[in-house]
């Protein structure tokens, strides 16, 4: 009797215990949210993965940022300009300390500058354009680079500034990399300037960021602490925030938004995507792979146009991304290029294509195959399903081969490059066109790395001439005019077929309010507990 | 004795040698891990010398045998992923897999065990045969399904356990090992994943001893006990049960191994922190020094496990240890 008594009263203890703990943390603003992926490491210079790197965004800032519409905003420089094609001065903000309460000024920016551009650096690519670094004063730097670099402040928005006095003192001067054997102590511990601090760590399990107090900037955020917990599984990320165990979380998954959003505490909100998915075919070999016509089929316009007419995009958005998408006319979001916005699809005809592939030489049709990763975007499998289907009804038989993103990459990739079809989605590095002018438009030329995602390998003289005028242009109007032509062109000639882009999915809890941002950066400091 | 240990030991690092030089054949078929570690728009230049720089234009016997010869100094090299050194990394998660694998084994050994000697002693009673067909259901289900029904019954609808991770953990032992079994939150985190893990086990050793129970309960010296008048309980217990444990014990034992090397489904149903989850995720991210390594690791675990079980022969069964005072050790 007397156990029994002693377990009923420490039970009870303990409910009460807990409930009274509970309690008190209700009267904290702890946001706990989800998303795929542990935070292995928390080097800002150790990573070019988007989740990592958006997560940094709010302990580390950039020279130059973007705003929730995809603008680029002043962060810790306050002004920047042009002093000539190849010279770009940026004045600092004053008075901007790091956690640990050190003062932020030029010294820091040329050491973070030098850092990301260590030979170990996996971000190496976004500062190579700098010839050189010159101190004109405390808060004034100038940016000499080799050529001219028109879209410069675009290429840096997710390069951070790290403290130099700090790294020096930890001998965390150069990233963490796992060839040189190197753990730097920037890659378990931080010291930015952003408005939250990591406080704790648990790789695995959880990374804790309280607000830092001596922030530069108004925030409108309400929190007292913000929890990230990795959740891989799909399915268990779900039902985290049914159980109210999370508060928010992204991606959801497209098959549980409606559950979510019927579900009485939680809700979706739902953006397009900057990333845009499209087929590519091979239009350099003499005699296509997988394709049973002696020839190559692609090397025609009629026949691309044809592949490209046969395509329904209208019911691939209705049926296969339940609505989720948005129909691409060209290979850039009009979020990123908006006169990309007036562009038209070539329309949905079978007819016409029928019509183009007899006049092409195949009034049959013939049988060809396309490449599709499964893993890599949403829906990605059932997407090329749903073409493959589309092109049988126009004769054109398609023999269907879907891998896992890493395989993918070898077989589509150069030099390898085996497939008559792929497919494949681009976000361009910078947000800016000429990523997508560079890599997939233009021929392919080694020297230089033009052309290097061009994996169907078409040439095309104009764009090739319009890429080289781009890269130094710095008037807005000629260049978008310019950038505009090489679309049409891509448009007229059709060396692609634009798919759509896809949607970005948070899922939250009443009772938060978040801003979502099309590059899926969660930034803590517009989070609000509302009740 | 000695001989037989320090001779399966042997075998042991032979066992594991082949086994890397296994995986690290298969690892060519993978995927690139350059692709996994830069962005879509890395120029051609970069990979190019990241490729040098991480030695994978050399042959694969070369790179099998820097690895190797690393290995043997205990340098399993650093996490193409994580970037930090894969024997820390394991490290850090193997006291999350022992204490799932350790309490699921637990739990199918203290439920299978006497489960199986009732279904075997009553089997033609109605709840015996209630338990045998229940046990049908736990064979076949799928982990995963098991593990999302648990998830969504206990964590969703009645909202009574948490669905993902370890809980509130603590440091033992100079925080070399972290233990969920120390706080509340950290047991109850335990409960749905180790269960998932058990069932099968469970289900398994229990349909064993029962067929053990079912043979030894034939057996002449059953009879004979029972003639000398022995009661109802030393017989079922002393005698019966005692002789069905050799089959059970290797198999628990084995088990042991397979709960330790397949628990990734568990784990990463339930988010757990442990070595299945870093394996499933190393293979999604091509990080080659930390498959070697598990791969490697969960070899030694299965030679390691097989000898304590044969180990547990000896004290179980006096014929062996006849047999090794003779010398005749492999008997």
């Amino acid at each position: 009797m007397k156990l029994y008594q002693t377990i009923a009263s420490s039970t009870l203890a303990t409910v009460v215990a807990v409930t009274f703990a509970a309690q008190v943390q209700a009267q904290e603003n702890v946001l706990r949210w989800s998303s795929q992926s542990a935070l292995a490491n928390i080097d800002p210079h150790g990573t070019t993965t988007a989740l990592p790197l958006s997560i940094f965004s709010n302990v580390y800032e950039p020279l130059v940022g973007l705003n929730s519409d995809m603008e680029l905003v002043p962060v810790l420089a306050e002004s920047w300009e042009v002093v000539n094609p190849t010279t770009w001065r940026f004045k600092l903000r004053e008075g901007v300390t790091f956690h640990n309460g050190n003062t932020f000024n030029a010294d820091d920016v040329i050491f973070s500058m030098e850092r990301v551009g260590n030979r170990y650096s996996f971000l190496r690519d976004r500062v190579s354009m700098i010839e050189e670094m010159v101190r004109v004063d405390d808060y004034t730097i100038e940016f000499i680079t080799r050529e001219p670099y028109p879209i410069l402040p675009q290429m840096w928005t997710s390069i951070y500034m790290m403290d130099k006095e700090w790294a020096e003192e930890n001998d965390a001067t150069v990233p963490s990399n796992s060839v040189e054997n190197i753990e730097s102590y920037a890659g378990q511990h931080s010291n930015g300037t952003g408005p939250f601090r990591i406080t704790e760590r648990v790789p695995e399990t959880r990374t804790v960021f309280e607000p830092f107090a001596d922030y530069w900037d108004e925030v409108e955020h309400n929190l007292d602490r913000v929890v990230y917990i990795p959740i891989t599984q799909d399915g268990t990320r779900v039902a985290a925030l049914l159980s109210g165990e999370i508060d928010m979380m992204y991606p959801v998954p497209i098959q549980d938004i409606e559950r979510l959003q019927s579900n009485a505490g939680t809700d979706v909100l739902i953006q397009p995507e900057l990333r845009t998915i499209m087929l590519g075919m091979d239009q350099n070999r003499d005699v296509a792979l997988h394709t049973n016509t002696g020839d190559n089929p692609f090397k025609d316009r009629r026949v691309r146009q044809a592949v490209y007419q046969a395509i329904n995009i209208d019911a691939i958005q209705d049926r296969i991304m339940n609505g989720l998408s948005e129909p691409a006319a060209t290979l850039i979001s009009p979020l990123l290029f908006p006169p990309a916005g007036e562009m038209e699809r070539h329309p949905f005809d079978p007819e016409a294509s029928r019509a183009l592939l007899a006049e092409a030489g195949y009034p049959d049709g013939f049988q060809t195959a396309l490449v599709c990763p499964n893993n890599r975007y949403v829906n990605d499998e059932r997407t090329c399903q749903a073409v493959t289907s589309m092109l049988a009804r126009v004769g054109i038989e398609v023999e269907l081969r879907t891998m896992n993103v890493t395989q993918y990459w070898g077989v589509v990739g150069r030099p390898v490059q085996d497939f008559a079809m792929y497919m494949m989605g681009w976000t361009p590095g910078g947000l800016d066109s000429y990523s997508v002018l560079f890599n997939l438009m233009g021929s392919w030329d080694e020297e230089s790395g033009r052309g290097r995602i061009n994996n169907g390998d078409f040439a095309n003289d104009r764009i090739d001439e319009i890429i080289a005028l781009v890269e130094s242009e710095t008037d807005t109007e000629i260049r978008d005019a310019l950038i505009m032509e090489a679309y049409q062109i891509v448009h007229d000639e059709v060396y692609y077929l634009p798919l759509h882009q896809q949607t970005v999915v948070w899922g939250v809890r009443d009772g938060i309010a978040v801003t979502q941002r099309a590059d899926d950066y969660f930034q803590f400091r517009t989070a609000r507990f509302t009740d | 004795m000695i001989r037989y240990v320090s001779g399966r030991l042997t075998q042991s690092l032979l066992v594991m040698f082949i086994v890397a030089a296994v995986a690290f054949a298969l690892f060519g078929f993978v995927g690139d891990p350059i692709r996994q570690m830069i962005t879509e728009d890395a120029s051609q230049a970069e990979i190019d010398r990241l490729r040098e720089i991480m030695g994978l234009n050399d042959s694969v016997p070369v790179q099998f045998w820097r690895y190797i010869s690393g290995a043997v100094q205990g340098d399993f090299g650093v996490s193409y992923h994580h970037k930090r050194p894969v024997g820390t990394l394991i490290a850090e998660r193997l006291p999350a897999t022992f204490e799932l694998a350790g309490l699921s084994v637990l739990l199918s050994v203290v439920i299978g065990i006497p489960l199986g000697v009732y279904t075997g002693l009553h089997r033609h009673g109605r709840l015996a045969r209630g338990l045998m067909a229940a046990s049908l259901v736990g064979v076949s289900i799928p982990t995963f399904l098991l593990g999302i029904l648990l998830i969504y019954l206990f964590s969703v609808i009645l909202g009574w356990l948490p669905s993902f991770g370890r809980g509130e953990t603590v440091a033992v032992l100079g925080g070399f090992w972290t233990t969920g079994f120390l706080t509340t939150s950290g047991l109850r985190s335990l409960i749905l994943p180790s269960i998932t893990l058990a069932l099968f086990q469970t289900t398994m050793v229990m349909r064993l001893v029962r067929a053990e129970m079912l043979d030894v309960m034939r057996a002449d010296y059953i009879k004979f006990a029972r003639a000398r008048g022995l009661g109802t309980r030393t017989v079922h217990f002393r005698h019966a049960l005692k002789n069905t444990l050799m089959p059970v014990v290797t198999v628990i034992g084995l088990q042991l191994g397979s709960v330790i090397a397949f628990a990734i489904i568990t784990e990463s149903v339930f988010q757990w922190p442990g070595m299945g989850r870093l394996f499933l995720q190393s293979i999604q991210q091509v990080d080659i020094p930390v498959m070697s390594a598990y791969l490697i690791m969960i070899a030694f675990f299965f030679v390691v496990i097989n000898l304590i079980t044969d180990l547990a022969y000896y004290s179980i069964d006096p014929r062996l240890r006849a047999g090794a005072l003779k010398g005749n050790a492999h008997a």
